[in-house]
């Protein structure tokens, strides 16, 4: 009784004193169990039949709040008796009906709701209710409704037939409500789709959808709902595009849409077309097919869009597709035959025309056409080989002759498209002779625009499955050879060492006899500099080894050709030892890179990659160390394998090599690298009687051309993928700490730091690893410390500054919790005398990308957005730093910060620059340029987004940037020339006082002694002198 | 060019391939002391300059052509030649003052501008030479605020 007492006095609460409160509590009682909703009915009881709508009203509305709450814990018998109430109550007054709709809402979520009901409920909904004079919110109930039941009773509904559909389409009818639109939109599509009984409706149907065809909603400023126009448009073409049936409906409304002036509806409609294109065959398409291709040609010809062109290609593709798929009927014509016969009559005699104005058109229509299906293509083909072939003979000039040939590359390539029988021949075949009669004439060519499209298609023609004979393929290579070693313009170079690749891949045989022994040849051929005036245009003897060099490996795209090549190269590595000509390590580094290339061609080819691992890898490392090991005999000439930059170049192929994630061949040879390394163990390599002993870890004693090799190590041993364990680990990276803490060779001491930053990086974590840091930390905070008085220390310092620079970026890198302190140390060390410069641009080290470790091509461990992190977490202290620090030191803040600032995505640093204005401002007052420069990247962008803030200090920024214009650093000159030309674009009202002396300033610059400079001031003079002026 | 136009009406005009605008100029990124300023360099400064009545920039229409430039750095001397499209073009002198304005903004002080019509295409041309070449009636024209407006319009980055 209690209880009931307490309903009532809710009940009371609630529809009397406007306490909305109450309505969860008794949700919660029915959830609990506590009370049932029958009973709260009861305890209503006389507010339901008040005479007064308003009371009724009130006392529906707690109802409908309480089972909008409790729907689930709702029994079927209370169900039944609500629902039938409710839906009686739909024929009470109009202010009423909102919260019986909102009754009915959770009523229609109960998955108990008993058989039958939903009917009755739809019946009398579409009967009592006019869905359009209700409020938005109350419409988007009614759609609620419907679609929950449809979710749920899908069968049931269907029993109404036609009914339901003509019911819906009484209720959205007129809706203009976008949230509505979204929903009545998907109710559409799923009554289509889920074979609802359309009945005598279809036409209707499509009228209440298709008049809002197309879609023009611009969504207000600020919307909280977030629908967008792309939303609404791809709900309404599913709705559209959804049946066959709507086919007589839909596709003159997209032809007249078509001539529409609004861009937007052009493609609409062409997107549209597409769409439906994947449902409709032959039968819906046929009576509309002229009409289209009309107003496809219309838009494809005569638009200045390049987006309305794609759609209207994409079409034109559709509509060809789905008449490739129809069945053909034995009696009738053959639609896509027609249909194509119409696209190249109407297109054909464009190729022809002398002056060539609607060929490039033309030819995307026919070549859309022809990518819908093989059928089509042959049917084209057919027609178009013949006319271009032509076409191209009866052209003399070579532009027109290179706008012919590039449209024919494009339909040769079509034909690669589709598998053929195995028994079918080649459609080409028999335009073959003609073909590579062309290609060959456009290859001698004296126009380079034309060799370069010979090339291309003469790869395109090379890499058709059986088509050209192997004499044509010889005669491709000749004339290949010629181009890499005798043409004069780079980019043909370019184009023939592309084709190269494409087509050697294929037939490699033909570039082992024809091209390999004609690049050896001109690597052994000694060219003395002639300089022959007479023609300067054929590329000097050096130029040619280069390409050369390129050549070979361009072509190693096939294990036989790499078994060949890689020889060649590794060879003219050896014989550069004995040069004397002094571009020997350039030429070396080149071989390298080719190297590198081969190496990564090599990738995921079982046979290459092997052959490279065992062949090549040891033989740099066999070249490398016989090389160190003799220096250290006689001090008096050191080859170019002792230079830094050829050590290097060696590091990336062997990084390359390592880096490839076949694991078993790498875990291998791991082993025998750190052997080599650690113990001296030089069976591995080629050629192992050394007149000394390897031993690069004997520091210090071991002299720096052993030491420096380190660098080959770290080339190795990081470069691996993650789940390879470097063996013997612990050892090695007790070894390169003492080197990196005892050597004196810059080099030396740097790789060997990368090398432990390396292995840190990917080191499991774990109480291991933080005990190998806890030592390294110990050593690194004694190295730094300094001790006045000790005159080598300076050395020292820098080799344990440079080893916490690295392996704070390591830890950087894989967000390590010690990297935080790592950081503060390097920022702390922005104000040692000696280190501070250098910390300053270690910062460029951490949040840049390096080119040899801790990247994603060697398998760092790297999270995304770490320099998003680095940036929140570090700038504050730097700015703080900046703050507190002496004159001196300033700069080194400015410069770390600038280093940071550069490295992130200015889009994301706009919203944080504004308050690193001050300093920024600061800044350019700093005399150091790459905190000039990077500042004013910063302030450039600000310029043109920032205005109101910028405005502020328009003084300062003029005179600072007017300063900067006279910076002995071009670049400096040209990037505040540009902040300059920025400037004008801040409001006017601020920046006219300023116009006489700024246009007085720029005169100076116009007369740079650097082009790119006076450029610079000629733009921003120019709109500084339309500031303000007439007609501007 | 178009030679043989009617009077009073200007023949469409005939729209040459552009120079490639991609081009740096030679020079500019090798570490030579002094790049000289050459008649590419000028041609540059006025190529994009947009005709009065056209949506099109001079080089387009052919009134101005590499090889009518003549620049001598170290004698301060620049020549610049324009080519009306037809030969009683009423807009030449605009054209011209404009070219003019270009260069003189563009251009360190030391250098002396001149610029004319190319002898023969055009029927008042001594008369538009002389225009351009007095330095005063030039700043006069300027003060105009209708002309200045025109040729601002001329000399506007396009967008």
């Amino acid at each position: 009784m209690a209880a009931d007492m307490r309903l009532l006095g809710l009940v009371e609460e609630f529809v009397s004193g406007l306490q909305d409160g109450a309505a969860k509590d008794l949700a919660t009682g029915v959830i609990d169990g506590k009370c049932t909703a029958l009973e709260i009915v009861e305890a209503l009881g006389k507010c339901l039949t008040n005479s007064e709508p308003r009371i009724r009203s009130r006392g529906i509305q707690l109802l409908s709040q309480v089972l909008l709450l409790s729907y689930s814990s709702l029994k079927q018998r209370e169900v039944e008796a609500l629902a039938i109430f409710y839906i009686d109550r739909l024929k009470d007054h109009y202010i009423i009906t909102p919260y019986v709709l909102q009754g009915l809402k959770a009523l229609s979520m109960s998955s108990v709701l008993p058989e039958g009901l939903a009917v009755t409920m739809l019946k009398a909904l579409f009967q009592e209710v006019h869905v359009q004079s209700l409020m938005q919110s109350d419409r988007h109930s009614v759609y609620t409704i419907i679609s929950n039941l449809m979710d749920t009773r899908e069968q049931e509904l269907k029993s109404l037939a036609a009914d339901f559909t003509f019911g819906f389409i009484q209720a959205m009818d007129g809706e203009k409500d976008p949230r509505n639109l979204l929903m009545a939109f998907q109710i559409s599509r799923d009554i289509i789709v889920n074979n609802y009984e359309l009945g005598n409706f279809v036409e209707e149907f499509f009228e209440i959808t298709s008049c809002y065809f197309p879609i023009d909603f611009t969504p207000p400023p600020n919307d909280p709902h977030g629908i967008s126009q792309e939303e609404l448009v791809l709900s309404l073409r599913s709705v559209l595009t959804a049946t066959p049936r709507f086919a007589e409906f839909l596709l003159p409304l997209l032809i007249e849409k078509l001539d529409s002036d609004v861009q937007s509806a052009k493609v609409d409609s062409l997107r549209t077309l597409t769409t439906c294109c994947r449902n409709y065959r032959k039968k819906e398409l046929k009576e509309f097919l002229p009409a289209l291709w009309h107003s496809i040609r219309r838009e494809v010809f005569q638009t200045a869009s390049e987006k309305v062109e794609a759609e209207g290609l994409a079409a034109l593709q559709a509509l060809s597709t789905s008449l490739s798929k129809s069945v053909i009927d034995s009696d009738a014509e053959d639609s896509l035959d027609a249909f194509l016969n119409n696209v190249l009559q109407d297109c054909k005699h464009h190729l022809c025309e002398p002056d060539m104005k609607l060929v490039w058109p033309s030819a995307k229509l026919l070549q859309a056409a022809a990518s819908a299906s093989y059928r089509a293509c042959s049917k084209i083909n057919s027609c178009i080989f013949p006319l271009l072939l032509e076409q191209f003979n009866k052209h003399k000039q070579s532009s027109q002759r290179w706008t012919i040939l590039g449209i024919l590359k494009i339909f040769i390539k079509l034909i690669q498209k589709w598998d053929r029988d195995e028994e079918d021949e080649n459609p080409l075949c028999a335009f073959k002779d003609q073909l590579c009669v062309l290609v060959f004439s456009a290859l001698t060519d004296s126009s380079v625009q034309l060799q370069m499209v010979g090339t291309s298609t003469l790869a395109v023609l090379a890499s058709q499955q059986d088509l050209l004979s192997s004499s044509d393929i010889e005669l491709s290579v000749d004339h290949l050879n010629r181009l890499i070693l005798q043409e004069a313009d780079p980019q043909v170079c370019a184009a023939a060492l592309e084709a190269s690749t494409i087509i050697s891949a294929i037939q490699p045989s033909a570039f082992i006899t024809k091209m390999v022994p004609a690049l050896m040849q001109d690597l052994n051929t000694e060219r003395m500099e002639v300089k022959d005036d007479g023609e300067p245009l054929a590329p000097s003897g050096n130029a040619l080894h280069q390409r050369s060099i390129q050549a070979l490996a361009a072509i190693s795209t096939h294990p036989s050709i790499v078994k060949r090549t890689v020889p060649v190269l590794l060879q003219h590595l050896t014989n550069l030892q004995k040069g004397t000509s002094g571009n020997e390590s350039d030429m070396a580094i080149l071989i390298c890179q080719s190297l590198q290339l081969v190496a990564e061609h090599c990738r995921g080819a079982e046979e290459s990659s092997q052959y490279f691992h065992q062949m090549v890898v040891p033989c740099l490392l066999g070249l490398a160390i016989q090389t160190a090991v003799q220096d250290c005999a006689s001090e008096i000439r050191l080859g170019i394998l002792c230079e830094e930059q050829v050590i290097t170049a060696f590091g990336t192929v062997i990084s390359t090599a390592y880096s490839d994630g076949e694991t078993e061949r790498a875990s291998r040879t791991i082993s025998q690298i750190v052997a080599l390394y650690l113990d001296g163990d030089v069976s591995s390599l080629p050629e192992n009687n050394l007149c000394r002993k390897f031993q690069p870890f004997q520091s210090p004693d071991s002299p720096w051309p052993q030491t420096q090799l380190i660098a080959l190590l770290q080339a190795a041993v990081c470069s691996l993928p993650k789940n390879i364990i470097v063996p013997q680990q612990e050892r090695l990276l007790e070894r390169l700490m003492e080197l990196a803490c005892t050597s004196d060779h810059r080099f030396t001491y740097t790789s060997a730091a990368k090398c432990i930053a390396g292995l840190i990086n990917k080191y499991p974590a774990g109480e291991q690893l933080d005990s190998v840091l806890q030592d390294v930390l110990k050593k690194i905070d004694s190295g730094l410390e300094r001790n006045a008085g000790v005159c080598a220390q300076a050395t020292s310092r820098t080799r344990v500054f440079t080893l916490l620079l690295w392996l704070t970026k390591s830890l950087v890198l894989r967000y390590h919790s010690l990297a935080a302190t790592l950081t503060d140390k390097l920022i702390q060390l922005l104000t040692d005398p000696e280190l501070g410069t250098e910390a300053a641009d270690g910062f460029s080290v951490l949040v840049s990308d390096s080119s040899d470790v801790l990247n994603k091509a060697t398998h760092a461990d790297i999270r995304i957005m770490y320099r998003q992190r680095f940036f929140t977490e570090n700038v504050p202290k730097l700015v703080q730093g900046f703050h507190s620090a002496s004159e001196d030191n300033k700069s080194n803040y400015l410069k770390a910060l600038s280093h940071v600032l550069n490295s992130l995505p200015k889009q994301v640093l706009m919203t944080e620059l504004p308050s690193l204005l001050t300093l920024l401002l600061e800044a350019l007052s700093c005399s150091d340029q790459v905190v000039q420069l990077s500042t004013l990247g910063c302030l450039h962008p600000l310029l043109l987004d920032a205005t109101q803030t910028m405005s502020l200090h328009v003084d300062t920024l003029v005179n600072k940037l007017l300063n900067l214009t006279s910076s002995p650093a071009m670049k400096v000159r040209i990037a505040s020339l540009q902040c300059m030309h920025a400037l004008t674009k801040l409001p006017p009202h601020v920046i006219l006082p300023h116009k006489p002396r700024v246009i007085q300033a720029l005169a100076k610059p116009l007369d740079d002694k650097k082009r790119l400079v006076r450029k610079e001031a000629v733009r921003a003079r120019g709109e500084w002198f339309l500031l303000g002026s007439p007609g501007s | 060019m178009a030679a043989g136009a009617r009077l009073g009406e200007r023949e469409p005009p005939d729209l040459r391939q552009k120079l490639g605008a991609a081009l740096s100029p030679p020079g500019s990124r090798r570490r030579r002391r002094w790049d000289t300023i050459d008649n590419r360099e000028i041609f540059d400064l006025i190529r994009s300059i947009n005709d009065p009545e056209h949506p099109l920039s001079l080089e387009e229409l052919n009134v101005v052509e590499q090889l009518r430039v003549n620049v001598v750095d170290h004698e301060n001397s620049v020549s610049v030649a324009f080519t009306p499209t037809i030969p009683h073009c009423s807009m030449a002198t605009l054209i011209g003052l404009s070219i003019k304005v270009k260069l003189l903004r563009s251009l360190p002080a030391r250098f002396k501008v001149d610029v004319h019509i190319t002898p023969g295409t055009h029927a008042s041309e001594n008369a538009v030479n002389k225009q351009l070449a007095d330095k005063e009636r030039v700043a006069a024209a300027l003060e105009n605020s209708h002309l200045l407006e025109v040729v601002n319009q001329c000399l506007s980055e396009r967008l």
